[in-house]
């Protein structure tokens, strides 16, 4: 293709919204950097943080569990059929948190210093040191287990057997990481409980997050080899496309599986601590929502398709799940947090700055995601490389 | 009451006299200071330095805090102007003067480390009770320990300090806070802080007392060691038990203040959260920062096992098996 043809095949209808949301965006990333956070976000002494890190790290980050979820049952414990999936998988967790990083990049006061914990000085007695210590080392390792891909896009032979050499100690290191994060985010709150309203606060916040983050990680894998072999079918091997019947049967068994135990933990999380009565209010009602609504219900769908071998149903589950996750998060962090404040939910409306710097960096996700899915041997193997994974 | 500690961390900040007296506002040392200061503290007041002195912590045992008396408070913002003029802050919109702010609900901030809101006495409505408030400098503060970069330090002194150069703005600090108080700098772009009250901190160790406590022409705020300030609140309750409700603020709530109430109106209607915990924050989560090791020493063992018995597993059903690892059978 001639660099015009190139230009040319650029203006798609996609391509175009992307521009401009990015361009909307411009103005209101230079006023976050140039004039501070005041002149963007809503930020006070009682909400310190909005939906940005809602939705750009606590929503985020257990849908990006999948890289570790599907690594995990193919190298460890035997899954074959996630093989073709792995690649794909590992890229979308690798690539959601380098962006969930970017979030906390806006958000930071002092973006330039985050590195502070790991060098400067070091806070152990915090769970958010315990947070940035895991995501960081978790990104890394990441990357080391999608290292191949590049290595083999890049032709280097000698390093590629190195880096497909380790790969079972990092799967094994990133399921340690993934595992004390994700249940991290949660018992970040376990010092709110005067400020996290009591039907979402409880002493099980890091188990509760880490295991829904298992479903997320799955239904969100789901949704991803949907996305590769609906819209990116010729960077799709066969083997790849063969198998994804396979594979999305066997993980939204997995998601329904990992959501009765889910659903399973929040009952016995109200139990233990006597919540019943609290049902019977307003944010209560709010509560039964989210567990029957967008659990019951998305856990009660993943049965029935797999059931039925449903796959269009499996994925409308595993979208409805992911929905599900984004609330949950959501409600910890924005709507049942300070829910005693008065005007609170006036409130805990996002600035709509805050609401486009999301739509951009959502917009740019999708970019990045598309090039590399367009480029890496990521959905196929390559013939020289074929079985070295 | 109104009498200073002699001797003890005040030789520690004159180390260090440039820096402090460049920022005399802020009440933010280094690291140098804080350590020597609490080895110094340590010393002079008699806390042993033992081992297991720091795992059973329940606070520095004669540390200085206040006693704010709601009774006595007659909303004259005496103790604004001063904490104003103290740190250094910008002068407010409306003078300190001005009583009309009394008719909005107001809250400290980046702009102002303290603030006074009236309330209706439901006991007597000519008579309206006045609410200070401000950092209340816990025993064991859920900022500092929810600090990721350890930027705060609970000084032997009493004050809760905060250490800007190390901050990088996540505000958790800010979530952690059981009170709401840290304010953030969010209109900087470049150098944007935490802001919230020091016990005048940078004043106390020169010898003098807190600004406020200095300004309040009614004897509403006492400065003095906490362990006798809760001795003169239990006698007031006691001497004047339809005057005050029985309880001082901040005794126990959250393991403790440094900054203690106390009220002829019950607390919760001054806004004082009243759900919070009576242990402090930090405890809950130890139990879950201490299952991390766990997290890291099993889970090699238990997955490595995994790994070795679904290779064995796969070897056994006669399938491939290559150098160590998994590989698959290409049909396709």
């Amino acid at each position: 293709m001639s660099p015009s043809e190139y230009s040319r095949s650029l203006i798609t209808p996609f391509n175009l919204i992307a521009a401009s949301i990015l361009a909307t965006s411009l103005p209101i990333f230079i006023a976050r950097y140039g004039k501070g956070l005041a002149s963007v976000l809503d930020a006070t002494n009682e909400y310190p943080w909005g939906l940005l890190l809602s939705w750009g790290i606590f929503a985020g980050e257990p849908l990006f569990a999948a890289g570790f979820v599907v690594a995990a049952g193919y190298y460890l414990f035997g899954m074959k059929t996630y093989r073709p999936l792995v690649r794909l998988a590992v890229l979308g967790g690798m690539l959601g948190y380098a962006f969930a990083a970017s979030y906390l990049l806006i958000d930071l006061g002092r973006p330039w210093r985050i590195y502070y914990p790991m060098l400067i000085n070091f806070g152990p007695s915090s769970v958010l040191f315990i947070v940035a210590w895991h995501v960081a080392l978790y990104v890394t390792v990441q990357l080391m287990e999608f290292s191949p891909a590049i290595l083999e896009w890049l032709g280097s032979k000698r390093l590629h057997k190195w880096a497909v050499s380790v790969t079972v100690a990092l799967i094994i290191g990133g399921v340690i990481l993934s595992t004390v994060h994700q249940s991290a985010l949660g018992a970040m709150y376990l010092i709110t409980p005067g400020k996290l309203h009591p039907l979402w606060y409880s002493a099980h916040l890091p188990l509760l997050f880490f295991s829904s983050a298992v479903y997320a990680a799955m239904a969100f894998a789901i949704i991803l080899s949907f996305v590769a072999v609906r819209y990116f079918r010729e960077r799709c091997d066969n083997e790849f496309i063969s198998n994804i019947p396979a594979v999305t049967l066997s993980l939204g068994k997995g998601a329904a599986v990992a959501m009765y135990i889910y659903f399973a933990l929040k009952v016995i999380a109200l139990a233990q601590d006597d919540r019943w009565g609290l049902l019977l209010t307003p944010f209560g009602y709010w509560y039964l929502v989210e567990l029957l609504g967008f659990i019951a219900v998305p856990m009660a769908l993943f049965s029935i398709a797999v059931k039925t071998e449903n796959l269009t149903l499996v994925r409308f589950a595993s979208l409805w799940a992911v929905f599900g996750i984004v609330l949950n998060r959501v409600n910890v962090n924005l709507i049942a947090f300070n829910w005693n404040m008065p005007e609170h939910f006036e409130r805990i409306i996002p600035s709509s700055g805050e609401v486009i710097m999301i739509l951009a960096m959502v917009t740019l996700h999708i970019l990045v995601f598309r090039w590399i899915l367009n480029r890496f041997p990521v959905t196929k193997e390559l013939p020289e490389y074929k079985g070295s994974h | 009451m109104y009498k200073n500690k002699k001797g003890q961390p005040i030789e520690s900040i004159e180390q260090n006299p440039s820096q402090e007296s460049s920022r005399p506002s802020r009440g933010i040392s280094r690291r140098s200071f804080l350590s020597v200061s609490m080895l110094t503290g340590c010393a002079a007041l008699g806390v042993p330095l033992q081992a297991g002195a720091l795992s059973e912590f329940k606070g520095w045992p004669k540390s200085y805090g206040m006693l704010t008396d709601f009774t006595a408070c007659v909303g004259c913002r005496s103790c604004e102007e001063a904490c104003n003029k103290a740190n250094g802050m910008p002068a407010p919109d409306k003078p300190f003067t001005d009583d009309s702010v009394f008719r909005e609900s107001r809250w400290p901030s980046a702009a102002a480390l303290t603030v006074v809101n009236r309330f209706e006495n439901p006991k007597d409505k000519t008579k309206p009770t006045y609410r200070k408030v401000q950092c209340n400098h816990c025993l064991e503060p859920a900022c500092a320990s929810a600090c990721p970069i350890h930027a705060y330090t609970k000084t032997p002194e009493g004050a809760v300090i905060y250490n800007e150069d190390l901050c990088f703005g996540c505000r958790y600090c800010v979530i952690a806070c059981p009170f709401n108080i840290p304010g953030y700098s969010y209109e900087s772009a470049l150098e944007p802080k935490i802001i919230k009250c020091t016990l005048c901190h940078v004043r106390v160790s020169k010898g003098q007392i807190p600004a406020c406590a200095d300004a309040c022409p009614a004897g509403a705020i006492t400065y003095g060691k906490r362990e006798d300030l809760l001795k003169i609140a239990r006698k007031r309750i006691e001497d004047n038990p339809d005057k005050y409700i029985e309880h001082i603020y901040g005794e126990r709530e959250v393991g403790g203040t440094s900054w203690l109430y106390i009220s002829g109106v019950p607390f919760e209607q001054l806004g004082f959260p009243s759900n919070l915990p009576k242990k402090p924050l930090l405890e809950l989560t130890e139990g879950y920062l201490s299952a991390v090791p766990v997290i890291f020493t099993t889970f090699p063992a238990i997955f490595g096992l995994v790994y070795s018995a679904m290779k064995h597993h796969t070897k056994k059903a006669g399938k491939e098996e290559e150098h160590g690892h998994l590989k698959e059978d290409d049909n396709e």
